[in-house]
């Protein structure tokens, strides 16, 4: 059809093309990125043919930066201007950090909203700042070894990840120019990995520990539907935590004061304890030699010694696999495969405790480091259209309960754990003081029953509502999840139709201004390119919507649509190519909202021609038949 | 899509209590498959808000139906009967004193010699209690007796409500 003559060279929009798109797991203590070549999803190496990058970014004051090994180097020496394990700082607030202690050895300062910035030679950085520059890296090194633009990538994230920390990886792509197609959980990424879709049926667990975060996910697969069940974990426990514990037992053995150590003896503790874990892996003791500035020593750790250190770490994942398993409704016997994710798997504590616990031995087969990353490739070939064909889905829920404040410091779920996403859930509240005209929203999310123990993910007002005796107004709270498992906020006043909404922005999270005001300092001749970057933008979705409703009409057109329709159609697609081939950024965004509009109702009466599809066969004559 | 089907119309069941739980759950992936945003990644961002929306209810609807409560809750608000909010219906004293018993019952569970296995009887005698009022409701909605349908409904909120505080108190133990 004429309109696929969209396309200007070398940026095509024909639907067919492979489309380039990756996988990006961005860990806390190394990084990849993957994507689908040749039908066969492969982590990408840089031009060393190293695949992991260690996720540590130093700045330095002539302004340049090293992210990765170069940077990894000098964590001991630079340690104050070097940022390891940034993803434990994403989506927190200055509390929180500074509660992290010798793990976060920075000079933090507190930026607005509350969110720390670390002071380096280089100025202020923000952890999601942080972030983007290891994702840039990633994403340059994809386009340069894939040779062309990427369409966007699905960037992994803890499944226990809350809202907030989701937000803020969100940021991260957008600080980095990454169109982001999906937020997808580390665990089902792997499940994806296993290729355990491959006609396989049940049951499975994922057990998931990594450098600084924990997941356990039990999914159920069903013919290349992957259906997580439920998710649990820690987002602040893994390898890390046992690094610190075996750093802090080889002090005090040496007769180091662990109470005040000085930052660079404690990184270089730390990557001695790094050191001394990977060797147990396979050792039964390692000798180890301590000599960092004035201090020097010299004693073994056996790998009994260690298993103490870290015993009760291991067992805090094991009350969370029991937990998890109990919300899925699954029970232990069901489970028929358990897979091992994240390099703190290879301890053989936990392997052999994973195992006792499930009753059976668990899947080592793909490298627990790239496991994520490939089934993320998976997953992005899907989502960027290369595969129309395919049967893979992927059903996911949220893993930690959302509510409001309510009287008396107490939070009502509206949200529960473990509920499938995208979800909407809406509830009405009423005014607790006669002629109140003023509401405070305050959003949390967690388990608990107080404030005080759950997190803080918003506060909005909705102002306006008209003087009533106290209990007469009715104020609806809706919640949205998307498919993400990110929230947004709408209160609306029933009897004056009064509205508020917000996309939640964490209470220390990065406003849109500053996002956006970071994205222009990032440009040399900001206005200009910005400008360019906005048409570019408006054009590519323009096409977006044109292809996808070519393609639409190709598929359904004569059965769903009357000759008038389609006539109406082709000649509002018309006018949108005319005005996609102009310069007008604003012209085009306006032409999009219109052909939106005026194509909606053929849109939803194909969703609704997709559900009649989907239960065909067995419809009214069944109900008839039961009655 | 039709929002004005309800719940057991979407999924093409019969509307009742007794629910196919297999069948529904064969049925709600069928619909993911036609529905769910990421069939729609590659299209405008309208149709993927719109498939958005649609998994939403979808979700809603999977979720009300699976849980007997819910489900039960549902069932009532077809009829007319809102059981979700503050209830006026008077609750039999009986029921109430085994309520508060049970009550002290669960708060002396940690000073047992075996709180685990207190803890088990405890689970268990609400679970049995759980059934029994799930076989009354079914009768009672098939008989179309609501207000006595509302009641259980009732006795089913408190129930459930221990069972959540049965499984805090599990995981108080274990930690």
């Amino acid at each position: 059809m004429a309109l696929l003559q969209i396309a200007e060279p070398g940026q095509s929009a024909a639907p067919h093309q492979h489309k380039l798109a990756v996988g990006i797991d961005l860990g806390t203590t190394n990084s990849l990125v993957a994507t689908v070549k040749s039908g066969e999803a492969v982590t990408l190496p840089d031009t060393d043919g190293q695949h992991i990058l260690p996720s540590v970014v130093r700045y330095l004051s002539c302004g340049r930066k090293d992210v990765g090994l170069l940077a990894r180097e000098k964590a001991a020496e630079d340690p104050y201007n070097t940022i390891v394990s940034v993803k434990r700082l994403m989506g927190r607030g200055v509390e929180d950090v500074r509660a992290l202690g010798s793990e976060a050895p920075y000079h933090f300062v507190a930026g607005e909203n509350s969110m720390p910035y670390i002071s380096t030679v280089a100025g202020a950085k923000s952890p999601v700042q942080v972030s983007a520059d290891i994702l840039t890296v990633l994403t340059a090194r994809a386009e340069e070894s894939l040779g062309g633009e990427l369409v966007g990538a699905v960037i992994t994230v803890p499944a226990y990840f809350d809202d907030a920390q989701r937000q803020a990886t969100k940021d991260a792509a957008t600080l980095a120019n990454i169109k982001v197609l999906r937020l997808l959980n580390e665990p089902t990424a792997a499940a994806v990995a296993y290729g355990l879709d491959q006609k396989a049926e049940g049951v499975i667990a994922v057990y998931d520990l990594g450098g600084g975060t924990f997941d356990i996910s039990i999914l159920r697969l069903n013919k290349g539907v992957f259906e997580v069940l439920a998710t649990g974990g820690d987002s602040a426990l893994g390898g890390d935590d046992f690094d610190l514990a075996l750093a802090t037992w080889i002090a005090s053995e040496l007769g180091i004061d662990t109470d005040a150590l000085e930052t660079g003896l404690a990184r270089y503790l730390t990557e001695k304890a790094r050191e001394v874990k990977e060797a147990l892996t396979s050792s039964d003791s390692v000798a180890v030699t301590v000599a960092h500035g004035g201090t020097s020593g010299e004693l073994t750790v056996t790998r009994d010694q260690f298993n103490t250190l870290i015993d009760k770490l291991v067992a805090r994942t094991l009350r969370a696999c029991k937990r998890t398993l109990k919300d899925s409704g699954a029970d232990v016997g069901e489970v028929q495969d358990v897979v091992m994710v994240g390099g703190s798997t290879r301890v053989p504590l936990v392997r052999d405790k994973v195992s006792e616990f499930f009753g059976r031995e668990p899947h080592i087969d793909i490298d627990p480091d790239r496991v994520v990353a490939i089934g993320a490739a998976i997953q992005a070939d899907v989502l960027a259209g290369n595969k129309p064909d395919s049967d893979m889905l992927l059903l996911d829920v949220i893993p930690l309960s959302l509510g409001l404040e309510t009287m008396g410091g107490l939070v009502e779920k509206l949200v529960h754990r473990n509920t499938a996403i995208p979800v909407g859930r809406a509830q009405e509240f009423t005014t607790y003081q006669d002629g109140q005209t003023a509401m405070v929203i305050h959003v949390l999310q967690g388990e608990r029953e107080l404030v005080d123990d759950c997190r803080s993910l918003a506060r909005f007002v909705l102002r306006g509502i008209p003087p009533m005796a106290a209990g007469a107004a009715k104020i609806r709270v809706t919640f949205q999840v998307d498919a993400d498992g990110l929230l947004s906020v709408s209160a609306k006043e029933l009897s004056t139709g009064v509205e508020s909404s917000i996309q939640v922005k964490p209470s220390y999270g990065l406003s849109d201004g500053e996002i956006a005001q970071m994205l222009q300092e990032s440009f040399s001749s900001a206005q200009e390119d910005l400008e360019k970057r906005r048409l570019r933008e408006q054009q590519v979705e323009a096409d977006r919507l044109l292809v996808a409703l070519d393609q639409a009409i190709e598929a359904d057109g004569d059965e769903l649509l009357t000759a008038e329709e389609r006539e109406m159609l082709l000649s509002e697609m018309a006018q949108l190519v005319a005005l996609r081939n102009g310069d007008d950024a604003d012209a085009i965004e306006k032409g999009i909202v219109v052909l939106s509009n005026e194509s909606d109702f053929f849109a939803s009466r194909r969703m609704d021609h997709g559900i009649q599809q989907a239960l065909q066969g067995h419809t009214i004559d069944e109900i008839e038949e039961k009655k | 899509m039709d929002i004005s089907k309800n719940f057991f119309e979407l999924f093409a069941l019969p509307v009742s209590f007794q629910v196919d739980l297999s069948q529904l759950s064969a049925r709600y992936l069928e619909l993911q498959k036609a529905l769910h945003p990421d069939r729609h990644a590659h299209l405008s961002d309208r149709e993927r808000r719109m498939s958005e929306q649609y998994t939403a209810y979808l979700n809603e609807a999977v979720t009300t139906l699976k849980a007997p409560l819910s489900r039960a809750q549902y069932l009532l608000k077809l009829q007319g009967f809102d059981t979700t909010g503050e209830s006026s219906v008077a609750i039999d004293p009986m029921f109430l004193m085994q309520q508060m018993e049970l009550r002290e019952q669960l708060e002396e569970v940690p000073d047992q010699d075996d709180p685990f296995e207190a803890l088990d009887e405890l689970s268990d005698e609400v679970d049995s209690m759980l059934k029994q009022l799930r076989l009354d409701f079914d009768a009672q909605y098939a008989a179309q007796s609501y207000e006595q349908a509302v009641a259980s409904v009732r006795k089913m909120q408190f129930l459930e409500k221990l069972v959540v505080e049965i499984e805090s108190l599990e995981d108080r133990l274990d930690d």
